[in-house]
């Protein structure tokens, strides 16, 4: 009898090594999701990743592709700096909400309005993760953090941004989209996206970037599955799903 | 090209562009406009790329970015954009990726003023971001020196993968000189694809990742002591110094850059009048040519630092001297220069004359 293989770990994954994500966590998914696509591409000796600060800064020692680390935020400008020297690479950068949204929003919207052709893989899961739990930009209304101890509150702490509609409104950004891993349907979804994001780049068409709702259960305070549903009943509803530009 | 009449700042940029580099990442501060907007209008000329950064931090992270490529890339700025940058020089230096940083120096603290200065010589010798690292700084006092040592930082950014800093002072960025800018010898070395990023191909599939985080102590002592040991191999062999009418010299001056120009005048005017004064120049700030100061002449009674701030190079000759020698400070602040007849007048006192 012949065996048929119906599951292994992606060939851009480093070989015999496992991440130190908590269990429930999402960055394990969305790695994953990011290794199909450039296997599926067959682009893994072409690809140069930009590593953020965060939960994530280690993603070089699973991704088994050039990589490079940035500073606090500043990815964008990383890869931007990569991309002009290298064009015929393909670059993308993994950032999560304090990253990204917080201390890198400047290199982010500059990044997105030069419509530089990168791809970023944004994580958002409302909170600092490595940190241990502090309040990201990102923290919903009213959602308690090590450092909103009382639960968010907009008088002092302004409102969750929301990443993708305001970038959406730059004209140069070619590709924005919100997905999540939350549930295996949407992760279907997820990886057409994220696919899609570096097929855009390989086709010389410009800035890409997809914002994946993530999980954090250890740092929000609950089990894996009730992180997951509240992640689809809490967070979803103020971060609708949906592509938001895609090179109309 | 035979000798041109140029600006210190687009000598500097010319220089860069015969040397190769033909990637800048740039940002607007005075007194250092005329090397990017040279850049945006002369790269494209020779296939290269301009990219107006959106800050000073964005500037030195896509220098991070471009220079892990292995290829050739530069920045430049002045004094408050190079505190901006100090972050990302201390990553550029930890993940050892090699990189061309011009700073034309102002005076500061804080905004300062538009004027040139030399008050960044801590900043730069000494550290200015976070950690156990440390970049070449080259000081030149002639335009022509601008464009050799311009083209020096890119040979030793990419043999010791390290950044380097070409500290000009707003005076050597200002100011028009006659130069020769040749093709650097090295002008096409290529990326070393052992390390650079987007070689994996040309590794067998070997990846390369460039970083500074290494979460366990063990690796990360390992880390400091390798680049510790390439800071000794800098120090060991690329010390530079120029010694000028040192021989029987009883008043040494000691300055670099603007202040070393000066002085070589008050040099020449005191040397007429029969005085035995002296001039040793650093032209490498770090390395600090400790070396040179070991072999001082036995006629030398007492050192005098000059520069454009207010003393922050005396501590360096105190300890490359072993203090053997009364050390005095004379300078200027605030966008002044010492004049070469306050310099005399202070060699003057100092001889008790």
């Amino acid at each position: 009898m012949s065996e048929v293989k119906v599951y292994e770990r992606p060939k851009s994954w480093m070989p015999n090594v496992s991440s130190h994500y908590c269990p429930g966590c999402g960055h394990g998914i969305a790695h994953r999701l990011v290794c199909e696509a450039i296997d599926e591409l067959g682009i893994q000796n072409d690809t140069i990743g930009v590593a953020p600060v965060g939960c994530a800064a280690m993603i070089y020692d699973y991704m088994d592709t050039d990589y490079c680390e940035a500073p606090h935020g500043r990815a964008p400008a990383v890869a931007t700096g990569l991309k002009t020297v290298r064009p015929d690479k393909i670059v993308y950068t993994y950032q999560g909400d304090g990253d990204l949204a917080s201390i890198g929003m400047g290199e982010i919207i500059h990044a997105a309005n030069r419509g530089q052709n990168i791809t970023v893989i944004f994580i958002n899961n409302a909170i600092y993760g490595m940190t241990g739990g502090q309040m990201a930009p990102t923290t919903l209304i009213g959602q308690r953090a090590s450092t909103c101890p009382l639960g968010r509150d907009v008088k002092l702490n302004g409102y969750p941004i929301r990443v993708s509609e305001l970038l959406a409104a730059l004209p140069a950004p070619g590709y924005v989209t919100r997905v999540t891993v939350a549930q295996p349907k949407y992760i279907i979804k997820a990886k057409q996206a994220v696919k899609q994001a570096f097929q855009n780049q390989l086709d010389g068409k410009g800035f890409s970037l997809v914002e994946i709702l993530s999980s954090c259960p250890t740092n929000w305070g609950m089990r894996p599955v009730e992180a997951f549903d509240w992640l689809v009943n809490t967070m979803m509803p103020y971060y609708p799903l949906g592509t938001f530009k895609d090179f109309d | 090209m035979g000798r041109v009449l140029m600006k210190g700042t687009e000598a500097i940029a010319e220089a860069a562009i015969q040397a190769g580099c033909k990637y800048f990442f740039g940002y607007p501060i005075t007194p250092q406009n005329e090397i990017p907007e040279y850049m945006s209008a002369h790269l494209p000329e020779v296939g290269g790329v301009y990219v107006q950064a959106e800050s000073e931090v964005a500037s030195i992270n896509m220098v991070l970015g471009g220079g892990a490529t292995g290829y050739r890339v530069m920045t430049s700025s002045s004094s408050p954009g190079i505190s901006l940058m100090s972050e990302g020089i201390s990553y550029v230096a930890g993940c050892e990726i090699p990189a061309v940083i011009v700073n034309v120096m102002r005076a500061g603290p804080g905004l300062g003023g538009i004027l040139p200065g030399q008050a960044d010589y801590l900043q730069s010798t000494k550290g200015g971001g976070n950690g156990d690292y440390n970049l070449f700084v080259l000081a030149r006092s002639t335009l022509q020196e601008c464009v050799d040592l311009t083209q020096l930082a890119f040979d030793l950014a990419q043999k010791y993968r390290n950044p380097v800093m070409v500290a000009a002072d707003g005076f050597m960025g200002q100011m028009m000189e006659a130069v020769e800018i040749k093709p650097s010898p090295s002008k096409d070395q290529p990326a070393d694809p052992s390390w650079a990023l987007g070689f994996m191909g040309e590794r067998g599939g070997k990846r390369s990742h460039l970083h500074s985080l290494f979460l366990s102590p063990e690796p990360l002592e390992e880390h400091n002591r390798k680049l510790q040991k390439k800071y000794q191999a800098m120090k060991d062999a690329e010390q530079r110094c120029e010694c000028y009418m040192m021989d029987d010299a009883e008043v040494l001056i000691a300055a670099y850059g603007t202040t070393a120009r000066i002085s070589r005048s008050a040099v020449n005017n005191l040397r007429a009048e029969g005085l035995k004064v002296g001039m040793i120049r650093p032209i490498t700030l770090w390395p600090y040519p400790y070396e040179a100061f070991k072999k001082l002449p036995s006629t030398v009674k007492h050192i005098l630092v000059s520069e454009m701030n207010a003393g922050q190079m005396v501590d360096d000759v105190k300890v490359a001297t072993g203090c053997k020698y009364p050390v005095s400070f004379y300078g200027r602040m605030g966008g002044f220069a010492p004049s070469v007849g306050e310099i005399e007048n202070e060699c003057r006192r100092i001889l008790g004359l």
